[in-house]
């Protein structure tokens, strides 16, 4: 148990202190996020995992990754959507409460990046869900993913 | 090339050897050879890695391609199928791994594996007709698919009134990829799991299609995000083979380092994944912290977070200076410090122990049987890793250590990363020493010949290869394979008499691909 302590006080507070500004719009200071791959290469699910790490504070700007679809505020879509995916993607965001907010997040989920344009694929999430927000990159950076996130929450108008 | 050598390859034909480190024996045989060829593979303990098909010009004929291990180096068979036949002798029964490649090949060609009794699609879904095949020839022209979700497939359930069933996904609760598993339980016991998967199923193989190489190489190093370095050297050893082309030894050592830290942070992952999973939140602060600062040091010295694009046809995209090295050595050795230290910790943290050992087993026997490699099977007591058994450039000079455990649990997979992790260090740091000076890349021609080839890497998971053959400077196919294909089929049985409770943290110690495999 000591060691576990002195490893826990090693490690301190990594990253930059988040200081969060006064939430306004719907979902105020906080919102709980669910995520879904459709179809995404894996390399952006990794960069969310790192958002959940010790250097990025997710918490600390009032966001929270969430199991169920039924808690969620926001809906982060990663992937070109794969036709495979599309209907689980679109009843994710059905089993939302009102109000909600989609986020796409990736190359893929923006505009279906290197798979566009395959018989597999549907392409940008816009096709199939109302989209409020983009994060470009492959893979965009946890600090990316959690400005877009923060900004879409504190939207004024869905 | 060399013509024929040794006898320990299957007497089914002219074999030829098209690549000489890793060693890769080529034949066709005939539908009568077929079967032999994989028995006496599997009688000499080989093992199967993949099987895939190709739509000939016009759909007149089709070629079954299988990959296998043998003593003697990997062993590339294949069949050729008239479209009047149509079908091929299944390998199920000799090499159970074998069974889903079939109804994929089907999926995407139509060519059907014969005494193969499960005929449910794999890849295709409710949304893809039955009776198109992406791979063959004109199949898609004009033709856009729908969006059903899969529906109606026949699982194979438990008919008694004792038991029940937990239909989990295609949406998980935690940040991972999308797939189907159905429980079939007693109590908390699970009696039956049967994966369904596809669901990221992007067509891959078909976009490569006419592709230049180069731009072939910047997606095959998004076909499994977290493999992307291992992917891309296999790709790109395919394509150099082609060219005729030597890469510079400076090139080889330093995809060597994209290799071992592709490794490193991917078990760093695990290992904060499998804490979690094990309800020890601690773990996963302390290794993702590592996990993040390593993955910061690639932005900062090879420009990609996950080495995506570092390694392209020819040699390398990057450079390193010795003040980088300096950084890379320092921080390595600091890394290996602290995972030393949780490593001692947490082996004597009696809670984690009693979710970890005996939990989801696999015994050696059985693992053999079932043709594991790669992390999961050398924690199954499987004894393969190509870095030391086929050593290419530069892994011949670095005399790698080869981690193995017998106990074949999530334990055992646990505490392999804790040594993978050193010993890829240890690598790292040799080659960094060693690092040879000269060119970072040799040039591959524009009009790059026509032929095929394979190229083949330990990565992370296990082997991937890339079965690759090109046309007037073109890709006319490529056939890119994932270790999860072996090993998604064993996930099925590690669970069997454990808890469902337990399923998320024997999953996560296998860590498979979903993307890599539904291609
Ligand atoms: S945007 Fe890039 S990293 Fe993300 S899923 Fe697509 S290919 Fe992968």
């Amino acid at each position: 148990m000591y060691r576990i302590l002195k490893e826990i006080w090693r490690l301190g507070i990594p990253g930059k202190k988040i200081i969060s500004a006064k939430g306004q719009g719907p979902f105020r200071r906080s919102a709980a996020i669910r995520h879904v791959d459709a179809g995404s290469c894996n390399a952006c699910e990794l960069e969310i995992q790192a958002l959940s790490g010790p250097h990025y504070g997710l918490e600390q700007v009032g966001l929270n990754l969430t199991a169920s679809p039924r808690h969620a505020d926001l809906l982060m879509v990663t992937g070109p959507v794969s036709r495979h995916m599309a209907t689980a993607l679109q009843d994710t965001f059905s089993a939302m409460p009102n109000p909600k907010k989609v986020v796409a997040i990736g190359d893929c989920a923006c505009t279906g990046g290197i798979f566009a344009g395959s018989y597999a694929v549907v392409g940008a999430v816009e096709k199939v869900l109302p989209v409020a927000g983009q994060c470009p990159g492959c893979p965009p950076t946890p600090e990316a993913i959690r400005q877009t996130l923060v900004q879409v929450a504190r939207q004024t108008r869905s | 090339m060399t013509e024929l050598g040794s006898d320990t390859l299957p007497s089914v034909g002219q074999w030829q050897q098209i690549l000489s480190a890793p060693p890769v024996w080529r034949v066709k045989v005939q539908a009568a050879s077929w079967t032999s060829a994989a028995l006496a593979l599997r009688d000499q303990g080989g093992r199967l890695l993949g099987l895939w098909g190709e739509a000939g010009h016009e759909n007149a004929f089709f070629y079954i391609h299988a990959l296998g291990l043998g003593s003697t180096g990997y062993l590339w068979i294949t069949l050729t199928v008239q479209s009047s036949e149509g079908q091929f002798p299944s390998l199920a029964d000799i090499f159970p791994a074998a069974s889903r490649m079939e109804r994929a090949l089907y999926d995407l060609t139509g060519i059907r594996a014969t005494g193969n009794t499960d005929t449910r699609p794999w890849l295709r879904h409710q949304c893809w007709p039955a009776g198109i095949f992406p791979l063959r020839e004109g199949q898609l022209d004009g033709r856009s698919f729908g969006v059903d979700g899969d529906a109606d497939y026949p699982f194979q359930l438990i008919d008694s009134v004792d038991v029940h069933q937990i239909p989990v996904g295609p949406v998980h609760a935690g940040t991972i990829e999308p797939g189907h598993f159905r429980f079939s339980c007693i109590g908390e016991q699970i009696l039956r799991l049967e994966e369904r998967l596809g669901y990221t199923h992007k067509g891959v193989e078909r976009l490569f299609q006419d592709r230049d190489v180069f731009a072939g190489a910047r997606l095959a190093g998004r076909i499994s995000g977290d493999t992307t370095a291992g992917y891309a050297w296999a790709y790109s050893m395919a394509v150099e083979s082609i060219a005729r082309c030597e890469i510079p030894p400076r090139a080889a050592a330093l995809r060597a380092v994209c290799l071992e830290r592709e490794r490193m942070a991917n078990h760093l992952g695990d290992l904060a994944a499998l804490g979690n999973d094990a309800g020890f939140v601690f773990c996963q602060s302390q290794f993702l912290f590592i996990k993040e600062n390593l993955l910061r040091e690639n932005r900062e010295i090879f420009g990609h977070r996950y080495l995506m694009d570092c390694i392209i046809p020819g040699g390398v995209a990057f450079d390193l200076n010795s003040a980088q090295i300096a950084t890379m050595q320092r921080n390595s050795e600091s890394w290996q410090r602290t995972v030393q230290r949780l490593d001692l910790l947490l082996q004597e943290h009696s809670g984690l122990r009693d979710r970890l050992v005996g939990t989801g087993k696999i015994a050696p026997a059985r693992a053999a049987a079932l043709g594991m490699a790669g992390l999961a099977g050398r924690a199954s007591g499987q004894a393969w890793d190509l870095r030391v058994q086929f050593p290419h450039a530069p892994y011949q000079n670095l005399d790698v250590s080869m981690q193995l455990s017998p106990e074949g649990d999530v334990a055992a997979r646990w505490q392999l990363r804790f040594r993978e992790f050193y010993e890829s260090v240890r690598l790292q740091t040799q080659l960094l020493l060693d690092l040879p000076g000269g060119d970072v890349s040799a040039t591959i021609p524009e009009s790059i010949p026509d032929g095929e080839a394979l190229g083949i890497v330990e990565a992370w998971r296990g082997e991937v290869f890339v079965a690759l053959s090109v046309e007037n400077a073109r890709i006319k196919r490529c056939h890119p394979h994932d270790p999860s294909w072996v090993l998604w089929p064993v996930l099925e049985e590690a669970v069997l008499n454990d808890i469902v409770a337990d399923f998320p943290l024997i999953n996560k110690s296998f860590n498979l691909s979903y993307s890599g495999h539904d291609l």
